[in-house]
């Protein structure tokens, strides 16, 4: 019973890394970015969501959906304003640039909201599941049940509409795709649009689980979920998706039953590991560039 | 008045001139071929008339509009494609999904579906394989599809970079052959191509280019007989 509890944990929290890892992976297959502050905007749309309902006296169901077009919003400022002057500048120059984001998001939120954590009381007011002697909580349930709701809805998008057709395009061939007549720039905004949006999700969802938000709190997810990506192979959705719960459940499995103060090294060693097997990732496709 | 006027044009890579002020035009129903050697700044040109590359000086009008104004992505709705050099069709995604690609601008489904079918009348390898992913195809092949794709723009004029670029013999015929009956059917071509004798075999006009410079401009049968393009550029 033990196990299965702590797989289910496990999928918890892989289901948060995976809907971030999502943003970092769209974003990276469109705009052959790293958008390290991505990790951040997961914890803007948590205080977004605690303001709305703390502050204004919002229901939570309209809190979240605020704080996803507030974030959505957001992604796209960030894009237009620090990555988009940058389109033809060295890939050094946006990763830092990134960084740079990163830090003034979370300073922004110490200036507002000061270092401290504050609690967050759960918005999903769901009873444990009992299946014999195994307890599922309200929260693993709504995490789990709405990333395949988003996962799958996602997948839906890319695959099926016109839209998430550029984006395949865009993203495999950006000059071809302008030949075709894609809007190159807002294709790439509604990018940013979307993982910014999944990113308040998963920061809502996040701070259910653990009962907190803080301004760091992007930064360790954000990591973890940005080696999800590249673990399922950056750029490849169903790879981030895979990444992400492959992830938690190394991680909760871990702590489980080797050693707590281990699970982040034995996370990055299993990185390491994938990576020197296929570089690529596990969904990654190797691809020769024609010039 | 030209279809397409290019004036002056002027284009730089950084510090360095690609393109040094040319000029010419294409008109309606003509097929024109860009010929010259590697660097000449054929692909250049074509980028540049589509937006990919900006100008530095001069004017690329077609019908009316200056396209060194447009964006890229707006060009191909004003009815001009372009099959760019290497084909670069999407790879990972299906025959059929690269063709739909080719549609992206157009809204009318009833005319699309007529487009879809007339490419795959005039390439029927595609239809047979409209559900293999793109990247599987061999490189004539993939020709095809890159040449299908902008078909299923409905344009009005399709720019085509070194079409037979890396293609074997038989299929080099067949690309040539197919660019004949697309100009046949009213479309009109402006052809860059290293393989110069092929180009001018089809072409009505051409013109020479030479590091950024036309050289040479005229009719392509006289051109054909022109001693230094033969030297230059036919072998002979």
């Amino acid at each position: 019973m033990n196990l299965i509890s702590q797989l289910i944990n496990g999928l918890n929290v892989g289901s948060i890394y995976a809907l971030i890892a999502l943003g970092y992976t769209m974003v990276y297959g469109i705009a052959k970015m790293l958008n390290f502050a991505h990790g951040d905007v997961i914890m803007v749309g948590a205080y977004t969501v605690y303001v709305a309902i703390n502050n204004l006296g919002w229901p939570p169901m309209v809190a979240v959906v605020f704080g996803i077009f507030v974030c959505a919003l957001l992604g796209v400022v960030i894009e237009k304003v620090a990555y988009k002057p940058l389109r033809r500048a060295s890939p050094l120059a946006v990763l830092i640039t990134a960084i740079g984001v990163s830090y003034l998001l979370q300073s922004l939120s110490l200036l507002i909201f000061g270092s401290k954590q504050i609690p967050f009381q759960s918005i999903i007011h769901l009873d444990p599941i009992k299946i014999g002697a195994l307890t599922i909580s309200g929260e693993a349930v709504v995490t789990l049940v709405t990333t395949v709701i988003i996962m799958i809805a996602l997948t839906l998008f890319i695959n099926k509409t016109k839209a998430g057709k550029a984006m395949l395009a865009v993203s495999e061939d950006r000059a071809a795709a302008e030949l075709m007549g894609v809007n190159v720039n807002r294709t790439i905004s509604m990018t940013f649009a979307i993982g910014s949006g999944l990113a308040t999700v998963a920061g809502v969802l996040y701070a259910c689980s653990y009962g907190f938000i803080g301004p760091y709190m992007g930064s360790m997810a954000g990591i973890k979920a940005f080696i999800a990506a590249v673990l399922g192979g950056i750029g490849n959705v169903p790879g981030a998706m895979l990444g992400g719960i492959l992830l938690g459940l190394i991680e909760s499995l871990s702590k489980a039953y080797i050693s707590s103060q281990l699970s982040d090294a034995i996370v990055f060693g299993v990185l390491i590991l994938v990576l020197l097997i296929r570089p690529a990732g596990l969904l990654g496709k190797s691809r020769t560039e024609k010039v | 008045m030209a279809m397409l006027e290019v004036k002056d044009l002027q284009v730089y890579y950084g510090m360095i001139q690609a393109i040094k002020g040319i000029s010419f035009e294409v008109n309606t129903g003509e097929v024109i071929a860009l010929i010259g050697a590697n660097g000449a700044g054929k692909t250049t040109t074509l980028h540049t008339i589509t937006g990919l590359i900006p100008a530095k000086a001069g004017s690329i009008v077609f019908e009316g509009t200056d396209l060194t104004k447009t964006p890229a992505h707006k060009i191909v709705s004003l009815g001009m494609a372009h099959v760019p050099e290497g084909r670069r069709i999407f790879q990972q995604l299906s025959v059929y999904e690269n063709l739909k690609l080719g549609a992206y601008t157009r809204k009318n489904k009833q005319e699309i579906q007529e487009s879809l079918e007339r490419v795959y009348k005039r390439f029927p390898r595609l239809e047979e394989r409209k559900n293999q992913v793109a990247g599987t195809l061999s490189g004539g092949e993939q020709q095809m599809l890159a040449m299908g794709r902008a078909l299923m723009s409905h344009p009005k004029i399709i720019l085509m970079d070194e079409p037979s670029m890396g293609l074997s013999p038989i299929f080099v015929s067949e690309i040539f052959d197919i660019i004949r009956e697309i100009s046949e059917s009213g479309t009109t071509v402006l052809l860059v191509e290293q393989n110069a004798k092929k180009a001018l075999s089809i072409a009505d006009r051409a013109y020479v280019l030479e590091t950024g410079n036309i050289v040479l401009s005229g009719d392509a049968k006289e051109l054909m007989n022109d001693d230094s393009v033969k030297k230059a550029y036919l072998g002979e």
